[in-house]
């Protein structure tokens, strides 16, 4: 069984507000999970669930009203750990008067390498993210994408054991996306425990062992992203095509394109219904299990959780 | 300790590619212009003229350097989140401030230095000769650079827990009533009540003191600096700078960031 990369218990973060500070916001509340080595961990909620305040609780950025936290079973308070975590940021700003090489070879200094190892990290970083080329230009001169590119290869420049990340696909084309997936999978290859927040779902599904859902500053489900899926899936799919019309019941709650019709019933009412449309001239063209995606299930999530509007509040604040 | 050092380093790039040292094209225009101006001017007091222009075109821009950019250390990399990556590596917080405080100290070093010089240049351009007693100039600059690393230290301390325009408003306001501190001291006791009296003293003690780092008359009319005056003004800036760093890592460390 592998051991657990990030271990949090009972994790609160309330914000107070007011004049006098004696109101509180909740941003994130009670928070339990658990990361396991090895795994690629998706974190993913709508903008204020709690992703970001999780993540920054984590490095040490803001601190708990309540709880605590452990990475590869130390303390988060524990400096020295950082050794072996790489974090990006959301959106990422970096000191805009260094290069991308200035830039890396500055955060390298902070991990006790030599200057040959520093320096031929440097630029293999560069060359894996695709900055090669832009190395000796100022970082106030580079897009959006490419300071997303400078903050990955900062936080995977030190070989790190656990790779924390914020919302990394943000801001990036569909190109610069697929560069950071193939990133992550090369990471998950190597061993290393990878903790993505994301509000873009396919990616969860595509990259993701498990998935944590966060809405409102709490945990409503953790699993592999099928198994989320499934606890909301029932359903079949008939496609068939129809000439001609037909008085059957079932076809008024079809849609229609064409003389193709798609039609979504219960699954123990399947061959009640294909019975139905054969006797009224069908033909099947495919019958499908309908697989509710992962953005489904966390739409119904959202909209079933009145707290989401505070939460979005509390990160407006 | 290294890693305040690499902060250190790149807080002094940071001034440098920023321009910060570009204030020294002004003072070298206006030394130039005073030297010329001196020659035409002055008779016999070229010395006294030159050394009080320098010096003061010396405390001020270093004064302005300390306080505006010694708030912006800090509240800029929080502002513009640069902290966050960077707090990610092995880094404590306190170490973070004491390289940021190193490393505007040694720009201001340099800056002071650079100064000094173009002071001396002017001086043997105006006297045709340097004698051993201008070498007080030398101490009146480095009284000077003492005096800024105090007041960058308090515009941190204060960048930790307030707004930068507070800050500013704090550190310059700290740097005057540090001015008169000698007069805070000796307030006339027959006017106050005596727990006034020791509240004043108190706070006299407490505020720092600017007025022992102003010797510019002495320096402008070539008389020794006591060398026990260096040694109580060293000792005094880095117990002083000790504690008031003490103070807002204490503060930063618990700082929540944005």
């Amino acid at each position: 069984m592998p051991g657990l990369a990030i271990e949090i218990e009972n994790l609160t973060k309330e914000y107070p507000f007011g004049f006098l500070h004696l109101k509180k916001k909740t941003s994130l509340e009670g928070l339990n999970m658990q990361v396991e080595t090895g795994e690629v961990f998706g974190f993913i909620g709508p903008n204020g669930a709690g992703k970001s305040t999780t993540i920054k609780l984590l490095m040490r950025l803001i601190f708990p009203t309540a709880g605590s936290a452990r990475i590869l079973g130390k303390p988060i308070s524990d400096v020295e750990m950082h050794r072996d975590i790489g974090y990006l940021p959301e959106q990422p700003y970096f000191y805009d008067y260094l290069t991308a090489a200035e830039l890396l070879d500055y955060f390298a200094r902070f991990h006790d390498l030599t200057a040959a190892d520093r320096k031929e990290r440097v630029e293999r970083m560069l060359k894996k993210v695709g900055l090669e080329t832009a190395r000796k230009i100022q970082l106030r001169k580079y897009s959006k994408g490419m300071l997303q590119r400078v903050g990955l290869a900062q936080a995977i420049l030190h070989d790190p054991k656990i790779v924390i990340l914020d919302e990394p696909m943000s801001g990036l084309d569909p190109v610069g996306r697929r560069e950071v997936r193939d990133i992550i999978l090369e990471l998950k290859r190597e061993g290393k425990t990878v903790m993505f927040s994301t509000h873009i779902l396919s990616d969860a599904e595509m990259l993701c062992d498990r998935v944590g859902v966060i809405v409102g500053g709490k945990l409503r489900g953790v699993g592999a992203p099928g198994t989320l899926v499934d606890m909301k899936t029932q359903g079949m799919e008939i496609l068939f095509e129809l000439r001609g019309t037909s008085n059957a019941p079932l076809l008024s709650k079809a849609t229609r394109t064409g003389d193709c019709y798609r039609l979504q019933v219960a699954e123990e009412e399947l061959y009640a219904a294909i019975d139905q449309l054969r006797a009224a001239g069908a033909r099947i063209l495919s019958v499908a299990q309908v697989k509710a995606t992962l953005e489904e299930f966390f739409t119904n999530l959202v909209e079933a959780d009145g707290t989401h509007t505070s939460a979005v509040e509390v990160s407006g604040k | 300790m290294r890693r305040a050092g690499v902060v250190a380093l790149n807080t002094f790039r940071e001034a440098v590619r920023d321009r910060v040292l570009y204030n020294l094209v002004f003072f070298a225009l206006l030394m130039m212009a005073a030297a010329v101006a001196v020659g035409q001017i002055s008779i016999g007091i070229e010395q006294t003229v030159i050394v009080s222009l320098g010096l003061s075109a010396i405390s001020l821009i270093g004064l302005l350097i300390s306080v505006f950019i010694g708030v912006a250390l800090v509240s800029k990399e929080m502002d513009k989140r640069t902290l966050h990556a960077l707090l990610a590596n092995p880094v404590r917080r306190w170490e973070f401030l004491l390289g940021k405080f190193a490393g505007l100290v040694l720009t201001l070093a340099v800056n002071t230095a650079a100064m000094a010089l173009g002071l001396l240049l002017v001086m043997i351009y105006v006297k045709h000769s340097l004698e051993r007693s201008d070498a007080v100039v030398l101490v009146a600059v480095y009284f000077i650079l003492l005096k800024l690393a105090l007041i960058v230290a308090l515009a941190l301390l204060f960048s930790c827990f307030t707004t930068p325009l507070l800050a500013i408003l704090f550190t310059v306001g700290f740097y005057i009533v540090g001015l008169y501190v000698q007069e805070l001291r000796n307030l006339p006791v027959e006017v106050m009540s005596p727990a006034m009296t020791a509240f004043t003293k108190g706070l006299s003690y407490l505020l720092p003191n600017f007025e022992n780092f102003n010797v510019m008359a002495m320096a402008a009319h070539g008389r020794a600096v006591p060398g026990a005056l260096i040694l109580q003004n060293t000792v005094y800036t880095v117990v002083y700078c000790t504690i008031v760093l003490t103070a807002a890592a204490a503060v930063f460390s618990r700082r929540n960031l944005k």
